[in-house]
């Protein structure tokens, strides 16, 4: 993995320190030009990661880069799946059997017993699961997609509940159908790490928060640079920042020094942003 | 070790579910009517399941109940659960009849009973500031308050489900209007009384979209209630307290707190005169596990020590949901007055398309 890796939370109006500066980034990338001129910005800083969710607008996104493959040449996608708006409303709508049989794409056998309020077998429920990564990841048929990644809200409601086999079926299905690297996004990184250890997972891909000032990193700071220190794990640090809260070098001379973080997903809005955060993060792991 | 048993696995009970059962002191037992989400669990997870709650109750040996099924069915399973002495976290609405609710607090006060309902923005760091600096008296005399929420739930006309159906405990006002109501209801009590609501539907047939109201207090403070969960400008959503005083200003978000103060306070170091502004990032203690927020893990966590003979935070008791579901049923009934006065003036759902043998898509 590279070592810098490029998020879309501002191209989506996700910003978790105000809704004004949210607000602000959705209406300055309402237009798809404007997303792809700050991501042609990034390319041009060296940046050749793009990790995003499955959200509708990265659909045009993926349509334009492959329509220019000169323009991206070693331009990878980290796909981050599901978007996770989608399916909650879809459970205001229809309830949690209405959502799930909403997002599949015909009336297959396994929609209508599903419908049918049938009894799922074990095969079933793995149907069902590949079926929903298939959906999420057409979007991105023919572009270079090496790591695929399941959503935190997804994986930590799947943690805490107890589902530990879903992590290896997904894990599974994307090495086998998809040649990629299966990632698992994380607000709870001890804990995840602890569970895919039990599942026999070796050296998993997980992205969490992590950063100086222990915002959002559950359980404290120093449980997450211990798990970091003992397991092997190739760690992606997000909101290294902490939205702002730490000056841009501090944060990240902070993550050059713990072991285990291999690359830092970051969100810019900005050319000169991307630029500094290219620059502190070279002279950062120069040192 | 506590054993909780969760009733209703819907969207919150998924979340309470997967917060509760990964706490080291409790062990989770899960009750549903659907076969079909419960059957995944059972398979999937270690948690016993049931079909039942009375059987639940009956065989389970709980020392607690998690409840997160419809509305309407809040009251009858708090009591049943209250009367064989165990702890109740109950979502919100509490009761559709607040006389329900004030009774089921007065039983599990005399039992001596954890009692808490699902209001978890008393749980934000940003909302639990600006009652901070209110009760300091940071702001002065409050004179008004604009309570608020808009988020993207009801976009088009759709089928009936429960909460699609005031009766049932559905629509806007129960879901999104309750909470800046619980807000409102935090700071300042009940009020005295209730004015020109408004309780429209936009899409939905037999619920409400749009919630607008004015509240007085004794004393003058007047409140604004504005809600809307109609509109999709908003990616999720979003409530907001604007705070008006005698001595500055406070706007509250999930995110941030902005305050402005015409003199500084000496009892609130870490403010100054003008204006103030404070982040999530400062304002929010980090959870043992995180799911879509710290407030949710906060609160259940709150609730399990409780349980397990810990103090009892008073912070979203039933007392005070009983508040906002009375505060709720006067906005109901003065709705109920104001239509009659022109009825010309309530908005009628638009017709659900309909689809092939007139069946509603």
């Amino acid at each position: 993995m590279d070592r810098l890796l490029f998020g879309d939370n501002q191209f989506f109006g996700i910003n978790h320190m105000s809704e004004e500066k949210a607000r602000a980034q959705a209406m300055k990338f309402q237009d798809l030009s404007a997303i792809i001129e700050t991501l042609d910005a990034a390319y041009d800083e060296g940046i050749r990661t793009f990790m995003c969710t499955t959200h509708d607008r990265v659909a045009l996104i993926c349509d334009h880069v492959r329509a220019n493959p000169g323009r991206y040449e070693g331009f990878k996608f980290y796909p981050c799946m599901p978007y996770a708006h989608k399916y909650a409303n879809a459970v205001t709508d229809y309830g949690m059997i209405g959502a799930v049989t909403h997002f599949m794409p015909d009336e297959g056998l396994l929609k209508t017993a599903i419908k049918g309020g049938m009894s799922l077998a074990r095969k079933d429920v793995e149907g069902l699961a590949t079926i929903l990564v298939d959906m999420e990841m057409k979007m991105f048929r023919g572009l270079e997609t090496p790591v695929v990644f399941l959503q935190n809200v997804v994986v930590d409601l799947l943690l805490g509940m107890g589902m530990k086999d879903s992590f290896r079926i997904f894990h599974d299905y994307v090495r086998e159908k998809y040649d990629a690297e299966p990632g698992f996004i994380t607000m709870n990184l001890p804990m995840l790490l602890d569970t895919l250890d039990e599942l026999g997972i070796e050296n998993p891909i997980v992205c969490a928060n992590i950063n100086k000032i222990g915002f959002r990193l559950s359980g404290g700071v120093e449980g997450y640079l211990e798990t970091l220190k003992k397991r092997r794990v190739r760690a992606i640090a997000m909101s290294v920042f902490a939205s702002g809260a730490i000056p841009a070098k501090e944060a990240i001379d902070w993550i050059a020094a713990q072991e285990g973080i291999e690359s830092i997903v970051f969100g810019a809005s900005s050319r000169k942003n991307i630029r500094d955060t290219k620059m502190l993060t070279d002279a950062a792991y120069a040192a | 070790m506590v054993r909780v048993g969760l009733v209703g696995l819907g969207k919150m009970g998924i979340s309470h579910f997967s917060i509760v059962n990964s706490h080291p002191d409790a062990e989770t037992h899960v009750c549903d009517a659907s076969g079909l989400v419960l059957d995944v669990v059972g398979r999937y997870t270690s948690a016993p399941v049931w079909r039942d709650y009375d059987e639940m109750l009956e065989k389970a040996d709980l020392q607690a109940v998690i409840i997160a099924t419809p509305s309407q069915l809040h009251g009858p399973m708090a009591r049943k659960a209250l009367e064989r002495g165990l702890h109740v976290f109950c979502e919100k609405p509490f009761c559709l009849d607040w006389r329900e609710a004030e009774d089921l607090a007065r039983l599990a006060e005399e039992k001596g009973l954890a009692n808490q309902v699902g209001y978890h923005y008393r749980y934000v760091g940003a909302f639990q500031e600006m009652k901070r600096l209110v009760d300091a008296g940071a702001i002065g005399e409050v004179t008004h308050v604009l309570a608020e929420a808009y988020g993207p739930v009801v976009l088009k006309p759709k089928g009936a489900t429960w909460r699609t159906d005031r009766a049932a405990g559905g629509g806007c006002l129960y879901d999104y209007a309750a909470h800046p109501v619980n807000l409102v209801n935090w700071c300042f009590g009940l009020p005295a009384q209730v004015t020109g609501t408004i309780l429209n539907s936009i899409y939905s047939e037999a619920t409400d979209d749009e919630v607008y109201s004015t509240y007085a207090y004794a004393g003058g403070l007047s409140v604004q209630v504005s809600v809307n969960w109609s509109d999709e400008s908003y990616r999720k959503m979003s409530a907001k307290m604007t705070l008006t005083g005698t001595k500055g200003r406070i706007m509250a978000d999930r995110q941030e707190i902005q305050v402005y103060l015409r003199e500084a306070v000496p009892d609130l170091p870490g403010y100054r005169e003008g204006w103030n502004v404070k982040y999530t990032t400062e304002l929010s203690e980090p959870v043992r596990f995180y799911l879509r927020g710290e407030e949710y893990s906060a609160q259940l966590d709150d609730f399990v020590a409780a349980a397990r003979g810990g103090p009892r935070k008073d912070l979203n008791d039933f007392a005070s949901a009983a508040q906002t579901d009375r505060t709720i049923s006067m906005m109901i009934d003065d709705s109920e007055r104001e239509k009659t006065l022109a009825p010309e003036t309530v908005r009628q759902a638009p017709a659900r398309r309909r689809g092939w043998f007139g069946r509603a898509r």
